[in-house]
């Protein structure tokens, strides 16, 4: 079959959303444009999307980053966003919890609940998802070096509920390499900590068929100050590396390969963020395919979530953030996004309110409503300068690979632990976002409210939430609690049990940290049993 | 008179949004200042004990995690407990209501998203002078 009627046989079968595909003037559009030798979308490489069908099938899933103060607090923003149309959660964690430290921890001091939701124990955790039916949404959970022990939380939590394992979806962050180079929230060193990574991952493979346990994340590269090409190059760098690690541990790549997501930024140089989403597409099928042996298509479809460029967000002017964001988000339906989350135009001053958290969800009902954009795959396909830049960034990525794999020896996974700890991706990153400084500073780039149409601030104006100081005071009160009403020769014995689990290279560390997850043992008691074994990582000196 | 200033950049808790922090530090060193980068996870007291070393003439610490009202003056108070008058300048996302209570525990200068090049290594040299 030619693959023109390879695409038409599967755009056929595939199941088509109410709607009559045409123009506002009545003409009706085919699924996709291009000349007869063109690529298709649904067919390897997959440039032009990973579905015959794309958004014709299904919309992408308008997904909002949520998380703040106690777990009610949050589920009840769950579910005003549900009520709202939105359909999938996604769980912001405040940075005692990213760190796996308890609310008591002593270097929690001030800041929990205030960066996004603190969670200690199961208990807080079963009242953040209250009222949700865990088979009928998916959940995203934004957390990397204690993701294996919030996963089991998770765990206990759906079992408590009496949802089985294999019915959950989601997506777990759990991509600790991106937090060496750009995001910072590690705990222990890299190697042990991709171990964990790979427990997981083979976890999720034999029990869990509808979950995506890593999401290869460059959004916070890119918000770290990396170029569009740096981001790409990167994130993709540190996928092959995750691939690299599951090999090396026994598993078949097209088992556990169709189940990594990634996750990439929106910024706000339009163009260029389409063509890093396509040349992303190809890259990951084409090494997947030729490098690492896999052999089932969806082991080559990359899917990804986008998050609209926070960092592209000013405080001056915040309105003016509606329409960044309109436009970002635009630019990640273009490049083919299977999920989205807009930020709100007051994120430069605050977390949002629930008006802006509103309004942003709209924008993207905007988008796939009215604009009539989601008619037709890949709209951009077959432009020179799309193609162009997509190809050049395509190369860009391809000398970045062969620099790490010098680094490693051939491989890119050690090539990447090598780059961390000489601060290599740091460096890098680091210098490119004082590029971007620079050229504000200079008046080379103008941003619109802050070196450039000034007048008119009004910041002062907008309103924004504010977490009160007593939410920790309550989380503590929470937290001794459970602490009281729990088995004590229980919680010893499970720590225990994760402690053995980690010094043996050859245990999944799953099993036992869903056991310590029943018997209410915390986040950081969790994380302190494994860093008896795996100790904590500090940054190399940076410049 | 003409030494050049001195500064520790810190960010303090657990926070590891560094970007705002490591711009500062290339800022504030193409600017004439003598930069020692603490970097992440700084305590108070971690703090108080670099400046002593490195007998720094301003403290800059960089927040995007909403602890600034505790963790800041807990800063200040370590300074002042080790006998240490150091200026302390704050920067990062900070609501414009948390100023006065910032001002009151002694922060120096506060310089929000968007602070131009100008406007931080004036409020860097600022401080310095109060500190001498």
């Amino acid at each position: 079959m030619s693959d023109r009627a390879a695409f038409d046989a599967a755009y056929e079968a595939a199941p088509k959303r109410k709607s009559s595909f045409a123009t506002m003037s009545g003409i009706e559009l085919d699924p996709v444009y291009g000349p007869g030798e063109a690529e298709l979308p649904g067919q390897y490489p997959y440039t032009r999307g990973i579905f015959p069908s794309m958004y014709r099938s299904k919309l992408w899933t308008m997904r909002q980053f949520a998380g703040f103060g106690s777990a009610s607090d949050t589920n009840a923003r769950f579910h005003q966003l549900l009520a709202s149309g939105g359909t999938g959660l996604s769980t912001a964690f405040d940075m005692p919890t990213l760190l796996g430290r308890d609310s008591d921890d002593p270097f929690a001091r001030g800041e929990v609940g205030k960066a996004g939701v603190a969670i200690d124990t199961v208990d807080d955790m079963a009242t953040l998802f209250a009222g949700i039916d865990l088979r009928a949404v998916t959940t995203s959970m934004t957390i990397n070096s204690p993701a294996s022990v919030i996963m089991a939380m998770y765990l206990v939590v759906a079992e408590e509920q009496g949802t089985p394992r294999h019915l959950l979806g989601g997506t777990l962050q759990n991509d600790i390499l991106k937090e060496y180079q750009a995001q910072k929230e590690y705990v222990f060193p890299p190697e042990p900590s991709v171990r964990l990574v790979t427990d997981l991952v083979a976890f999720t493979t034999r029990e869990m068929p509808k979950w995506h346990p890593i999401s290869i994340s460059g959004y916070h590269i890119r918000e770290a100050g990396s170029s569009a090409a740096q981001e790409l190059a990167f994130t993709l760098a540190n996928g092959f590396a995750y691939v690299e690690a599951a090999i090396a541990a026994g598993l078949d790549v097209d088992a556990f390969a169709p189940r990594l997501s990634f996750f990439f930024n929106a910024h706000i140089d339009f163009f260029e963020e389409i063509a890093k989403y396509r040349a992303a597409r190809r890259i990951w099928a084409r090494t997947l395919r030729d490098h690492y042996g896999a052999t089932s298509e969806k082991s080559w479809q990359l899917k990804f979530h986008t998050q609209t460029a926070g960092v592209s967000l000013t405080a001056q002017q915040p309105e003016v953030n509606l329409a960044r964001v309109a436009i970002e988000a635009l630019a990640g339906v273009l490049g083919g996004t299977q999920s989205l989350h807009t930020d709100s135009y007051d994120e430069a001053l605050a977390l949002p309110t629930e008006k802006a958290a509103r309004l942003a969800l709209r924008t993207q009902q905007v988008i796939a409503e009215e604009t009539g954009v989601a008619n037709v795959a890949d709209p951009l396909g077959g432009s020179w300068f799309v193609e162009a830049l997509t190809d050049r960034l395509d190369a860009e990525a391809e000398a970045i690979f062969t620099h790490l794999r010098t680094l490693g020896g051939g491989d890119i996974l050690p090539g990447v632990y090598a780059a961390i700890e000489e601060g290599w991706f740091q460096n890098e990153i680091a210098d490119a976002a004082y590029r971007a400084q620079r050229a504000v500073a200079s008046g080379e780039a103008i941003v619109v409210g802050v070196n450039g149409y000034t007048n008119g601030d009004d910041r002062s104006e907008t309103d924004i939430l504010y977490i009160d100081h007593a939410v920790e005071t309550e989380q503590l009160e929470r937290l001794a609690a459970t602490k009281a009403a729990r088995d004590d020769a229980a919680v010893q014995a499970a720590l225990d049990a994760i402690t053995e689990a980690a010094a043996d290279p050859t245990a999944n560390l799953m099993e036992p940290l869903i056991t310590a997850s029943r018997v209410r043992c915390t986040v950081g008691e969790q994380m302190q049993a494994m860093e008896k074994v795996f100790g904590t990582w500090i940054e190399p000196a940076l410049p | 008179m003409n030494a050049p200033v001195r500064v520790l950049l810190a960010k303090v808790g657990l926070d590891g949004h560094d970007r705002g922090l490591r711009v500062i530090a290339r800022m504030l060193r193409d600017g004439g200042c003598e930069v020692v980068y603490a970097g992440l996870r700084q305590t108070p007291a971690m703090i108080a004990a670099t400046v002593v070393q490195e007998d720094v003439d301003v403290v800059g610490i960089s927040l995007h995690n909403g602890g600034h009202l505790t963790l800041v003056p807990d800063v200040i108070a370590a300074l002042r407990s080790q006998g240490l008058d150091t200026p302390v300048v704050i920067g990062g996302i900070i609501p414009d209501r948390d100023l006065p209570a910032l001002t009151e525990a002694g922060v120096v200068a506060v310089l929000g998203p968007g602070a131009s090049e100008d406007e931080v290594l004036t409020a860097i040299r600022q401080a310095a002078q109060q500190s001498h």
